[in-house]
């Protein structure tokens, strides 16, 4: 846990105040950003923590420990500290960069090795490749997982994070985002997070500080920072889509119709159509006993047709899982024209459907009783 | 990397030295220098380690002193005075070595000591520059990192400032030292002794094969010194930072 009461900081020389009696609460193993444009003190609140930065006034505490009663060299040993521009060490092989708090700390040699390839394999670089690879042999993404393991090798509780994905390309920094909030949910570390990108923030904040010239803003979950935005100021900043943030927010497993209506592949043709008829209906998901997803069948190829669903079954490939956010699902399904988007868990067994009208209801906005051409869905199971 | 060009090149300037160094022989015989140097090789091998043993203690007590100078520059409070004092050694350095040595001779007199102080004075601007242009060309967010790491300042400096600022460092020392060779010859002029002993009588003779006894074994000497420091940096150097080819030195 994190505390700050009251934190200010004035640099020498300078009529205001860089930070300005900032007080807020990281409970253990949560992440909180901090957010705000440049020079609005949101590095410098990270940097006091660790003392990089001495505090003017007001106290922070990590535990019930006062940080000003610590040693600055041991307090920051025990903290995790990742910045922006990287900063491995040039003339050190991955190895050595990983080590470098363990040999601090005295650990012996065998406990280290042991331990650089557990953080190597944790942040997915494949040790052997890598370990004596020096930095200037790794591309940004993989150099930034280096920094990572860094921060992490003597297994700190607390994490200071500048901006760590800030300088790494769109891609790579989805990827290198969803990979850390998959080790965070193992190892659940305090973290204070500094960034500049709302969406960054929104998805990987358990808490947002928004900060403003010194002063912090707002202060609570994603959730409340788009659904209640304080002032103006706030409105603006999380931007006028914020209701489509809330996407990044919410997955599919919230929002999707359970149990949808579907049949199975050995069901006859012809009492199926009868049943969509009847329900007006003209697609119909299709599975096997054991639930998985094997397609879709439209009425137009039952009619007439003897036989079994599964002779004119249709693939349908787009799939997503119910940990999916919805803003990826709301993509999928506009780029593929569809009009709805299916959740299947690993095995591929059905979990859920999601159309355009269980999305809308989900984010607040008025949605029709009936959502898209594939007419009524309901939660009704096997539709024979 | 050695591409074939490369190699071809090289064997190109072999080819070149082979030729310089054979016209070279011929004239060193036409002097005769080889004749002396049958002759005298004692001499000559005493003389050479006189100016050896100058070389090395001047240049040992000139790292001794200018690297931690260098390094006193580049922190806290000295970095306000850095490029002050810098420029007062540039000039210093624009003083002729011969008149170092005089000046020095008229406070200490002469002997083996005049000779060492004064070059020790005279090498210790390169070695003192390079160490300031090393450590300032370390990215601050390294620095940082280590600090932030929980290194002591101690640790920072050790453990990653000089690292990374060696390549520059022992360029400083690799000319420092290289030139050193050259002035060393100047001792013999406050009785300091070595192969300085041999040109300057050769001059005052006016005999070349004197002269050259004296001459090409120090020139042999910087050579040969400029080529340990090159097999120095290429073992000590880490190979994460690379100089040649890919970049260069800031």
């Amino acid at each position: 846990m994190i505390r700050l009461e009251r934190v200010t900081k004035i640099y020498p020389g300078s009529a205001f105040p860089a930070v300005d009696s900032v007080s807020l609460e990281v409970a253990e193993g949560q992440i909180c950003m901090l957010i705000g444009s440049s020079g609005c003190g949101k590095t410098t609140i990270m940097r006091m923590i660790n003392r990089l930065t001495s505090i003017t006034s007001g106290t922070i505490h990590i535990g019930d420990q006062n940080v000003m009663d610590m040693d600055p060299i041991q307090l920051r040993r025990q903290i995790g500290y990742v910045i922006q521009q990287i900063g491995l060490f040039p003339h050190m092989t991955v190895y050595d960069n990983i080590a470098t708090v363990p040999k601090l700390l005295w650990w012996d040699k065998k406990r280290i090795a042991e331990r650089v390839d557990e953080l190597l394999d944790l942040v997915n670089l494949d040790p052997d490749t890598y370990r004596f690879r020096y930095p200037r042999e790794l591309s940004g993404g993989q150099a930034q997982r280096v920094g990572v393991a860094r921060a992490m090798a003597a297994d700190p509780p607390v994490m200071l994070m500048d901006e760590p994905f800030g300088a790494i390309d769109p891609i790579n920094r989805e990827v290198l985002q969803e990979e850390f909030l998959r080790i965070q949910a193992r190892l659940r570390k305090t973290i204070v997070f500094v960034t500049h990108d709302i969406d960054e923030a929104i998805k990987m904040g358990d808490k947002i500080a928004l900060l403003d010239a010194g002063r912090l803003i707002q202060f609570g979950s994603p959730e409340e920072l788009l659904t209640k935005p304080k002032n103006q100021f706030v409105k603006d900043f999380v931007g006028a889509d914020r209701t489509l943030k809330r996407l990044n927010l919410l997955r599919v497993k919230h929002a999707m119709l359970r149990n949808p209506v579907h049949c199975l592949e050995e069901d006859p043709s012809e009492k199926v159509a009868e049943k969509m008829i009847e329900q007006d209906m003209s697609y119909l998901l299709v599975t096997d006993r054991q639930g998985r997803l094997k397609g879709y069948v439209n009425l137009y190829d039952l009619r007439g047709h003897k036989g079994t669903v599964g002779d004119v079954v249709r693939p349908l490939s787009l799939t997503v899982k119910p940990d999916t956010n919805l803003k990826d699902a709301l993509s999928k399904m506009l780029s593929y024209d569809l009009g709805i988007v299916v959740a299947v868990d690993d095995a591929g067994r059905l979990q859920g459907f999601l159309n355009t009208r269980t999305l809308f209801s989900v984010v607040g906005e008025s949605y029709d009783e009936r959502g898209g051409h594939w007419g009524r869905i309901t939660a009704d199971g096997r539709i024979l | 990397m050695h591409s074939a060009q490369s190699d071809r090149s090289g064997r190109f300037w072999v080819l070149v030295a082979v030729v310089f160094a054979f016209a070279a022989g011929a004239f060193a015989e036409h002097q005769g220098f080889l004749s002396f140097a049958m002759e005298h090789p004692r001499d000559i091998f005493r003389l050479l380690g006189q100016h050896l043993q100058l070389v090395l203690t001047s240049s040992a007590i000139a790292i001794a002193v200018g690297v931690p100078l260098g390094t006193l520059l580049t922190r806290g409070f000295m970095r306000r005075y850095r490029d002050w004092i810098l420029n007062l050694l540039g000039i210093c350095q624009t003083v002729p070595s011969l008149a170092v040595i005089a000046i020095a001779m008229v406070y200490m007199g002469i002997g083996k000591q005049t000779a060492i102080f004064a070059l020790v004075i005279y090498s210790l601007l390169p070695i003192i520059r390079n160490t300031v242009a090393g450590l300032a060309s370390i990215d601050p967010v390294v620095l940082d990192a280590g600090r932030g790491m929980g290194m002591t300042p101690w640790q920072v400096l050790l453990r990653v400032e000089y690292p990374n600022a060696l390549y520059i460092i022992l360029t400083g020392i690799r000319t420092s030292t290289v030139i050193n060779v050259g002035t060393a010859a100047l001792s013999f002029l406050v009785g300091g002794g070595g192969l300085g002993d041999l040109i300057f009588t050769g001059i005052a003779m006016v005999d070349p094969a004197y002269m050259l006894a004296g001459a090409v074994p120090t020139a042999a000497l910087a050579i040969a010194l400029n080529w340990v420091f090159g097999q120095l940096e290429k073992r000590i150097i880490s190979p994460g930072l690379v100089y040649e080819h890919h970049t260069t030195a800031a």
